[in-house]
């Protein structure tokens, strides 16, 4: 069967991506390793682990725990600070001509408008993914993501630190009780796309000690188990808001789940657990999307972009 | 900070036998023109499960030691305890089934390039890599003894044709089935004493590893072992596998014992703090 070409490029806020699928924050660490596997430019985009303003151990091992078709992590935000990063990390990703998106998290409002002033010299970064949702902090107050007030204020924070240029994706988590909500806030705050879904918060116990598995004890679930909740977030969050881009992610591991996620709303999808799988996942994953779209008809992955709300007659 | 093996491939392997010795499983996987870049202390990781399973996540195995004469041409053997789901399936593969890999990963022993005189520590499947090690040492005139201890006789992997290797052989079970009775540990402080030892070499449980370094502590013998810590993906990306390790400057930064091991300078781990975090930066 012939197929048309598909154009698969796509763009979160005024950023202009190739490539609809990226690494997800935390899943790839910055880059690296995984270029060891493919040619990260033939990607969308890095997005790099969230860095924090200082140095950062994280949390004690275990910080892992395999579920059926998922995983805990516990990592705890472990990194080298932004100093270093943006010293050593960004210039050998822009030396590979992959393109840049950084994940920042903080403890505090003002640690996120302090980083986002770091990176506002930064030449090269495409856009600031700002993670307001880990769930793998001491304190769940300190998941701003859960606070519809505490997002917006993050949010805000970031933008007037940054300035009108470059994107702001606000990464929410699933663990809330009116997801929508939450998205709007971050959106009137000045953020020009989503990246939906962080890990869902949970735990395990090993029956042999009797206590919690991991060291942090709770843990973020990943995986294809987690994989009908990001669609329904980015559904859901599509619905409320069509026409701000959705970064999806959550438990894609084939193509065929990342055009489930971009049927749902999402402009381009992060693979994240899969790469520890498969640290080709990406670049296979994208592959297997570009012959799907085509098998389906589209020429261009952006017509595909929240195809499942279209009218019933359609 | 250290990068991934730069000699490591993905590629699909295919088992060429599968053998149950003792309390293991000895598997030999057709690997080709990658046993070159295979070195002791090196390991595999492997996908389980087939393509429909629930288990996502590689399982990191020793790589015990690798053949470029076998009838199968390039062959890498592993010594698998069939514990775990992901192990018992990769045990219960039969010859011929296709194996997605990548190899070789993270650090290997350091080999002298003088002669010298090395005691190699092995705890239950944990003296599985020490053989291929014992290989090279011998082939660089060194002198190689060994020490293996288990629970358990039958925990004890010691394959004849690797007895050749090595100038001599204890075997310590704490239920004395099996050599002597007692942990393998017991005879290093009068070994450090007679003054005939440079170098251990070590693999095996994380309790023997921090034992044989606090025994070396006070001598000139240098310690490098094969730790062990869970691992999501082998490859550097998960975070999950660190351990806590002084730097030069006496700090502690938590290194990834896929990357930064998993051989490692004993003396350089903070085995005190293996499960907690260290102080702030």
């Amino acid at each position: 069967m012939m197929t048309m070409p598909v154009d698969m490029s796509t763009t979160l806020g005024n950023a202009w991506f190739p490539h609809p699928i990226f690494t997800a924050s935390g899943c790839a660490s910055s880059g690296k390793e995984l270029a060891q596997f493919f040619d990260l430019k033939d990607i969308g985009a890095v997005v790099t682990k969230s860095v924090m303003n200082k140095p950062r151990h994280g949390r004690p091992t275990p910080r892992m725990a395999e579920t059926p078709s998922g995983m805990l992590n516990s990592i705890g935000l472990q990194g080298p600070g932004i100093d270093a990063f943006l010293a050593t990390d960004v210039p050998w990703l822009l030396e590979q001509k992959a393109r840049v998106i950084v994940s920042i998290a903080g403890e505090t409002i003002e640690e996120y408008s302090t980083l986002a002033r770091k990176l506002r010299s930064v030449s090269g970064i495409s856009a600031v993914e700002v993670n307001i949702s880990c769930p793998n902090v001491e304190n769940r107050g300190m998941v701003f993501a859960c606070d519809p007030d505490a997002s917006r204020r993050v949010i805000d924070g970031v933008r007037k630190a940054i300035g009108g240029e470059l994107p702001i994706i606000a990464k929410l988590s699933p663990d809330v009780t009116n997801l929508p909500d939450i998205a709007k806030g971050v959106v009137d705050a000045g953020a020009d796309a989503l990246a939906l879904i962080n890990t869902v918060l949970g735990m395990v116990i090993n029956i042999d000690t009797m206590r919690t598995h991991l060291g942090g004890k709770t843990g973020g679930l990943s995986g294809p188990a987690i994989r009908p909740i990001a669609v329904r977030a980015i559904y859901q969050v599509h619905a409320a808001l069509p026409q701000i881009p959705i970064l999806g992610m959550g438990g894609v591991a084939s193509g065929r789940d990342a055009l489930e996620l971009i049927l749902a709303g999402a402009s381009g999808v992060s693979v994240g657990t899969a790469s520890f799988g498969n640290p080709s996942a990406p670049i296979a994953i994208q592959n297997e999307l570009r012959d799907l779209l085509a098998q389906r008809g589209f020429t261009t992955l952006k017509d595909a972009v929240g195809y499942a709300h279209r009218e019933a007659s359609i | 900070m250290a990068t991934i093996n730069k000699s490591s491939a993905q590629l699909m392997a295919t088992l060429v036998s599968n053998k149950r010795v003792g309390a293991y499983h000895q598997l030999l996987l057709n690997v080709g023109d990658l046993v070159k870049s295979c070195k002791p202390g090196n390991f595999v990781a492997i996908k389980v499960g087939g393509d429909s399973s629930k288990m996502i996540l590689r399982r990191a195995f020793a790589i015990s030691r690798v053949s470029d004469i076998s009838q199968y041409g390039g062959t890498m053997e592993l010594i698998v305890a069939p514990h775990g789901s992901g192990s018992k399936w990769l045990c219960s593969q039969v010859e011929g089934t296709e194996i997605d890999i990548i190899a070789p990963l993270g650090t290997a022993f350091g080999i002298p390039t003088q002669p010298i005189n090395a005691l190699l520590i092995g705890g239950g499947y944990g003296s599985a890599p020490l053989f291929g090690l014992a290989d090279v040492l011998k082939s660089r005139g060194c002198k190689v003894d060994m020490l293996l201890g288990a629970s358990i006789g039958s925990k004890i992997y010691a394959p004849m044709e690797g007895k050749r290797s090595v100038n001599s052989l204890k075997i310590y079970t704490e239920d004395g089935s099996m050599g002597e009775t007692g942990r393998v540990t017991e005879p290093l402080l009068d070994i450090i004493a007679q003054r005939n030892i440079d170098v251990v070499y070590s693999c095996g449980p994380m309790g023997m590893l921090r034992a044989i370094t606090e025994l070396v502590a006070d001598s000139d013998v240098i310690h490098q072992c094969a730790v062990e810590e869970a691992m999501a993906c082998g490859v550097g990306i998960c975070m999950t596998c660190v351990l806590p390790v002084k730097n030069d400057d006496g700090t502690t930064s938590m290194l990834r014992s896929c990357i930064d091991g998993p051989v490692m300078d004993g003396s350089r781990v903070r085995w005190d703090l293996v499960g907690k975090v260290p102080e702030a930066q």
